[in-house]
């Protein structure tokens, strides 16, 4: 294991006290873990820009015009994830499932583990809600809905649980575990999409029969954004609680940074492991369940779309905080969104988000050793040579 | 011709797998080896190997397109191919190897500040690694590159299968003699000595006077050079093709691949060739006709690497042979 969240002074001592000094304190040392992570993010941005002046260069045009390219590349950016009404109902669709996938990385965190293989619960958890539609085909929505979601929630639960449990009974390095299970996830549902679940009708796209018509998740009334994004947000609120305001999470928090420390306190630390392992992963399945009945309308291979990956650097953007994760998750589902702007107005290749989204991963985990070097932040290095 | 040989045909199709199938692992194993060796994991090969399947194919289309170019304007009646142009090949391969060791430098460099994880930052350069290959590989999809040549070793039998199982790449045998050189090098050599101080107790290191980030750095270079290596073997011999589907976790599967072998780059070629041959099934059973469960069979890697990490991992008791600093043994 790994210590992969690093508390400051402040982060995991005391919530304001009772003197106006130690509120501003507290305050001032939690202003960090925002700072950074947002100074990360303008930075990646940045090399981004840096990036695309290098690969579009052409000795054609002049310098001006060259950065007029990158900034109007930033400006879509803007405009296609959050610029109009329908640019940001598009970006929080695609935020849904990456808020999601981002706890089922996020919550091993806590404990140390880097379970990277979040695609693999999506997808099961996507087929297992497909099956689930067509078991209880005919049932009213009430019947139905339920039993798809809590069909992808166990499905995907069972799969990262299992990456646990291998962690903590086997020894099993759960970072490589996890992403070779995602292969072996992926192989399962093209196996059954184009197997023995295919629906004969479909043709060009192998899929699962379509589900019933009323076991669609429709829109937040007033919006066109299915209810995943609600379930997403609730999730990160939970998760946020489970690990802030419970004993277990506090247990977990200790185990996270010292595994040693926490079994000589007598904490369940393999209890710990395999219920935050299978919380992420059943986190992970819902996004799937998602997928299928708020989107797709059957299990087919666009369930693996990368969401899971996207989620990863979610969740380091956020520093495994599961409040940190929703505006996160809506920055990036805004990056994802105009993709497609981006690919049409200056012709770049849909790989450029791919590029954006690797370096913004890179430049927030340089970003981690800066934590305690301002003295801003730390007010016990001002007087010493910092 | 098929049917006389029926079921023997999967086997020698599975054992010419595992000689075709397995470099890609051999190469990335052997640099991970290295990197491990000094102390760090990086799981950064599987976007290292994508990048160098792309710019070695890239290299090589462009410079054999430059070339047969130039042959046509000297005399256009020439016939002339760019499959001919082996050298443009081996300049692919040279320059994928270039290109994996900066990868590696990245990777070196940035893990030597403070707290900046390893693991992870493997993670985020494989989303670069394959993000970037992504973008410039765009146009490569659809032109022709040179292959990598091949030795016929099987022409003492006149079966076909055989003969095409037997068709051994050269970097295939440059990877056994590697493996042996870096086997012995470990060992014996004062440089092997360092990377395993450096990798077994980082203050023992310091004590001696090495600059123990300076040697991960190198060392991790030096494993990303192996791994762009095993991308340009990807995309210039065998499947011979550069697109974005390429590797889809050999990388990582070679990662794992070098804990089974207990950090033993001899090991390693033996784990190379068992991964490599069950790669191969997939397609030996789709050559004889099974079409049931292909998904399934070509899961068979995957399948097999996780099993071996859970049979050989262990809770209680650390790995024999493991690096004393690694931070996926403590």
């Amino acid at each position: 294991m790994v210590q992969l969240v690093h508390e400051g002074g402040g982060a995991l001592g005391a919530p304001p006290g009772t003197t106006g000094r130690s509120t501003m304190e507290w305050l001032v040392r939690r202003a960090e873990s925002v700072v950074i992570p947002l100074g990360a993010v303008l930075v990646g941005l940045a090399l981004f820009g840096v990036f695309l002046l290098i690969v579009r260069w052409d000795s054609s045009r002049s310098l001006g015009a060259a950065l007029d390219e990158v900034w109007t590349a930033f400006e879509l950016m803007y405009t296609g994830g959050f610029g109009t009404a329908f640019s940001i109902q598009n970006t929080l669709s695609r935020a849904a499932p990456l808020l999601l996938a981002a706890l089922c990385v996020a919550l091993p965190a806590r404990l140390g583990l880097v379970v990277i293989g979040g695609e693999g619960a999506i997808v099961l958890g996507g087929l297992a809600a497909a099956v689930a539609a067509n078991v209880f085909n005919g049932a009213p929505g009430f019947v139905g809905i339920p039993a798809m979601a809590i069909a992808g929630a166990i499905a995907g639960g069972l799969w990262i649980g299992a990456i646990g449990a291998l962690r903590h009974y086997r020894g099993v390095n759960e970072t490589i575990a996890s992403l070779l299970m995602a292969y072996i996830a992926i192989a399962l549902l093209n196996h059954f999409v184009e197997g023995p679940l295919r629906d004969p009708a479909s043709l060009n796209k192998p899929s699962t029969a379509p589900i019933a018509d009323n076991f669609w998740v429709g829109p937040i009334p007033g919006m066109d954004v299915h209810w995943g994004l609600i379930v997403g947000i609730v999730g990160c609120v939970l998760a946020w609680i489970l690990i802030d305001r419970t004993t277990w999470g506090f247990s977990a928090r200790i185990a996270g940074g010292n595994v040693r420390a926490a079994q000589i306190q007598g904490l369940p630390v393999g209890r710990l492991i395999l219920v935050f392992t299978a919380l992420g992963g059943a986190f992970a399945g819902l996004a799937g369940m998602f997928e299928v009945a708020a989107v797709q309308g059957s299990a087919n291979g666009s369930l693996n779309v990368g969401y899971g990956y996207t989620g990863i650097l979610i969740a380091f953007l956020a520093r495994h905080n599961p409040l940190a994760i929703i505006p996160f998750g809506i920055l990036l589902g805004g990056i994802e969104a105009s993709n497609g702007l981006l690919q049409r107005r200056l012709g770049l290749p849909d790989a450029s988000v791919d590029v954006l989204e690797g370096i913004l991963f890179v430049v927030v985990l340089l970003s981690e050793t800066l934590y305690g070097r301002f003295r801003i932040f730390n007010p016990e290095l001002r007087g010493s040579r910092a | 011709m098929e049917s006389d040989i029926g079921w023997w045909g999967v086997l020698i199709a599975v054992i010419g797998g595992a000689i075709r199938v397995s470099t890609p692992f051999l190469f990335v194993s052997l640099g991970e080896t290295i990197t491990e060796k000094a102390g760090r994991i990086n799981l950064g090969l599987e976007g290292t190997l994508v990048f160098g399947a792309m710019i070695g194919y890239g290299t090589a289309v462009l410079l054999s397109e430059a070339w047969v170019a130039n042959a046509l304007a000297a005399d256009p009646t020439v016939r002339v191919d760019v499959r001919m142009y082996e050298s443009a090949a081996w300049i692919g391969v040279l320059v994928a190897g270039v290109a994996g060791s900066i990868f590696g430098v990245v990777h070196g460099i940035l893990c030597s500040f403070k707290r900046v994880n390893d693991i992870a930052l493997g993670i985020a350069l494989m989303l670069l690694g394959t993000g970037l290959a992504f973008y410039f590989g765009k146009p490569f999809i659809q032109p022709v590159a040179p292959d990598l040549p091949a030795i016929p070793l099987g022409n003492w039998s006149d079966v076909p299968q055989i003969q095409a199982a037997l068709r051994v790449n050269v970097l295939f045998l440059i990877g056994i003699a590697l493996a042996f050189v870096l086997w012995w090098a470990l060992r014996n050599t004062r440089l092997g000595l360092i990377v395993r101080v450096v990798g077994d107790n980082a203050d023992a290191a310091r004590a001696l006077g090495y600059n123990v980030n300076l040697v991960r750095t190198l060392a991790t270079g030096a494993g990303g050079v192996f791994a762009g290596i095993g991308g340009a073997y990807l995309s210039l011999y065998y499947p011979g093709s550069w697109n974005e589907g390429i590797s889809s976790g050999q990388g990582l599967m070679a990662v794992a691949l070098v804990i089974f072998a207990r950090w033993n780059p001899i090991g390693c070629f033996y784990a190379a060739l068992l991964f490599g041959g069950a790669g191969a099934l997939g397609p030996a059973l789709q050559s004889v006709g099974v079409t049931q469960g292909t998904y399934l069979f070509n899961a068979a890697p995957y399948l097999l690497t996780l099993g071996i990490m859970i049979l050989t991992s262990s809770r209680s008791r650390a790995l024999a042979g493991a690096p004393g600093e690694l931070s996926i043994t403590r």
